[in-house]
């Protein structure tokens, strides 16, 4: 387990300083990752006791703080630190077809209700479309936006609010 | 007297078993009838200095009856129902703000015989310039008649009188239609006491809120939950007649726009459709709704009939196009949309032509809302804080009327005079709801029994 996260935050912190470099549009995805073998729920080794595949706690185990995005204020553009993540989640997702996923769409509570559920969506369907260009299947992901009702950061200062300003892909059992 | 009876709503539904996430539907509402509508004299007084206007004496003793029985309103009886009665009027009008009336609790009873001959020298002599009389009598069908009498004591004279007949439950509309009828024959305002206000109930901490659909009347009384608080419940709206609630629910996992039915309780989607949909508003005369969807992460506004069918997209830009307002002739709509780069306000008719952004003051313009009268543009003000604030048509004329952190979400008195708003705290989240009027001034916190936020405050009752 701890080579496969190795390998996995290897590529992403490859593919992130890569964009970053080259200093590409942020939102320009790289090319869908196919090399990577698919295996089968059974063939993988899991830690006694440890979490089942299919479960949350599995995939965050896997991709560590990569389960969630961030964003800067009322922006939905995915960067390179959000493109390292979703790589990592991509592969996460391409080792387990049988996995279907939600992408959670958050704001922050500095913005009214209703725009922030259409904000909420926005940044929930930009992870989407990311993931979607590396090659995983759009009717695997469902998209809910939670707009500024469920925060995870209870104060209220910055610290707090780019906490909130988040996508988080969650498998839901 | 003469009786002119004017059967005004006709309630009829029986409640049915509550749909999915909703509580006890609200159930019949009892007819009111108007028994005298005659006005003695033309005169109104208009306000032009509402300063010199709230020293006003107003003094509103108890409302009497003609003999003690026995009400559903009052297991006190009718006396003790004529005291609460007085007493709802002195609220309504001392919390508007333009008047100091004295109410019950502090002045002489006057006898049912006095009702239409009131005693001027001795309230005179109380400082009173104005008197509120009443009577409230029980009725062998088990409703009420309620009198409704406003006196110049100076002058000796009878301003205004009306009666009402209504079920004992609703006797607090009669107190309603009593405090709109003093209102609007010292101010020359339209009336709006009788109204009620949707908003969301909320409780919990911060990460675990429980959002649930309320309603209650202009004054927080008759408070009643919709909904159970098992699925988070946002943005209602009321009908024009009363008879639905538009309001978001996420019922199903996703934020979906619901038409509940009051009399029946049932709910039904605004639109069968797999995308979310948001910002929910009737078009005045109720027979159109508004509503944000998002396709692909892109919101957009449209229109679809009340009775269903097709929806027609007003709205088609990149960005996040949403809510809308009509005016009240329902020949324009303001929105916000954030297609210039952040949260403006943005004018368009009803068809979708014509979209023109209006606000260009600094800072950010959201959740727009037209008066009820047409000339102003209540809105969400973002510049560092948030704050109610009110602009004309044009987009000119802007000014902030609160100063809360945040301030959100503002709605309209059925007379234009007063908007209420919800105002959440820095850190613990937790929200009310306040008002204030056009000028700025009178603002309060509304009582309710739990936190709330959302208002939407409904016209007249019918």
């Amino acid at each position: 387990m701890n080579t496969k996260l190795a390998t996995i935050l290897l590529l992403a912190s490859a593919s992130g300083l890569a964009a970053c470099a080259k200093k590409a549009p942020d939102t320009l995805p790289p090319e869908p990752i196919q090399t990577i073998p698919t295996a089968t729920p059974t063939s993988r080794p899991v830690t006694p006791g440890g979490p089942a595949v299919g479960t949350q706690a599995h995939f965050a185990q896997a991709v560590g703080s990569s389960t969630t995005i961030y964003f800067d204020t009322d922006r939905y553009n995915v960067d390179t630190q959000d493109a390292a993540a979703l790589q990592a989640q991509a592969q996460y997702f391409a080792r387990y077809p049988q996995i279907t996923f939600t992408i959670e769409g958050h704001a922050d509570e500095r913005g009214t209700r209703e725009y922030n559920i259409a904000l909420g969506e926005k940044r929930a369907n930009a992870a989407k479309a990311y993931l979607v260009s590396l090659g995983v299947d759009a009717n695997r992901i469902a998209v809910v936006s939670y707009g500024k009702e469920r925060p995870v950061a209870l104060a209220s200062n910055e610290a707090a609010w780019a906490q909130n300003r988040r996508a988080a892909s969650v498998i839901i059992n | 007297m003469k009786a002119l009876i004017a059967l005004l709503l006709a309630g009829t539904a029986v409640a049915p078993a509550a749909a999915q996430d909703l509580g006890a539907p609200q159930g019949a509402e009892a007819p009111v009838e108007v028994i005298d509508s005659s006005a003695d004299e033309d005169v109104v007084i208009r306000i032009t200095d509402e300063a010199a206007w709230s020293d006003i004496g107003i003094a509103i003793p108890a409302f009497a009856t003609d003999r003690e029985r026995a009400t559903p309103a009052n297991e006190a009886g009718t006396g003790a129902l004529g005291r609460e009665i007085a007493r709802v009027i002195t609220a309504n009008l001392r919390n508007n703000g333009l008047f100091k009336p004295v109410g019950p609790d502090s002045l002489p009873q006057p006898a049912f015989s006095a009702m239409r001959a009131p005693a001027y020298g001795a309230w005179a002599g109380q400082g009173a310039e104005m008197l509120v009389q009443g009577y409230v009598t029980a009725r062998d069908d088990g409703r009420l008649t309620v009198g409704c009498y406003l006196y110049d004591v100076e002058l000796q004279q009878q301003l205004v009188k009306e009666g009402w007949v209504v079920a004992a439950a609703d006797w607090r509309r009669a107190a309603h239609k009593c405090s709109d009828l003093i209102f609007a024959r010292l101010t020359g305002e339209s009336p709006f006491f009788d109204s009620r206000i949707a908003y969301i109930a909320e409780t919990g901490p911060k990460d675990r809120r429980v959002k649930r659909l309320a309603v209650m009347d202009s004054d927080g009384a008759n408070h009643r939950f919709l909904t159970l608080g098992s699925a988070t419940a946002l943005t209602p709206r009321y009908s024009p007649d009363y008879s639905k609630i538009l309001y978001l629910s996420y019922v199903d996992g996703n934020p979906r726009i619901y038409v509940y039915d009051i009399g029946s309780g049932k709910q039904t989607l605004v639109t069968e459709n797999r995308n979310p949909t948001i910002a929910p508003r009737w078009s005045p005369d109720g027979k159109s709704i508004l509503f944000s969807m998002a396709v692909a992460g892109n919101t957009d506004i449209y229109r679809i009939a009340a009775t269903g069918g097709t929806a027609t997209k007003l709205t088609d830009t990149p960005g996040i196009d949403v809510g809308g307002s009509y005016s009240p002739d329902g020949t324009r709509i303001v929105f916000e949309s954030d297609r210039s780069g952040s949260q403006q306000c943005y004018i368009m008719d009803a068809d979708g032509t014509n979209q023109k952004r209006i606000s260009f003051f600094g800072g950010r313009c959201a959740t727009p809302e037209w008066s009820p009268r047409g000339d102003q543009i209540a809105f969400t003000r973002i510049a560092g804080d948030f704050n109610v604030a009110v602009m004309n048509t044009g987009g000119g004329g802007m000014r902030v009327l609160t100063k809360g952190w945040q301030d959100e979400a503002p709605t309209w008195a059925p007379n234009g005079r007063i908007i209420q708003f919800f105002r959440t705290e820095k850190n613990t989240g937790r929200s009310g709801i306040w008002q204030v009027d056009l000028t700025g001034q009178n603002e309060r916190r509304l009582p309710t029994p739990v936190d709330a936020s959302d208002p939407a405050w409904g016209p007249i009752r019918p």
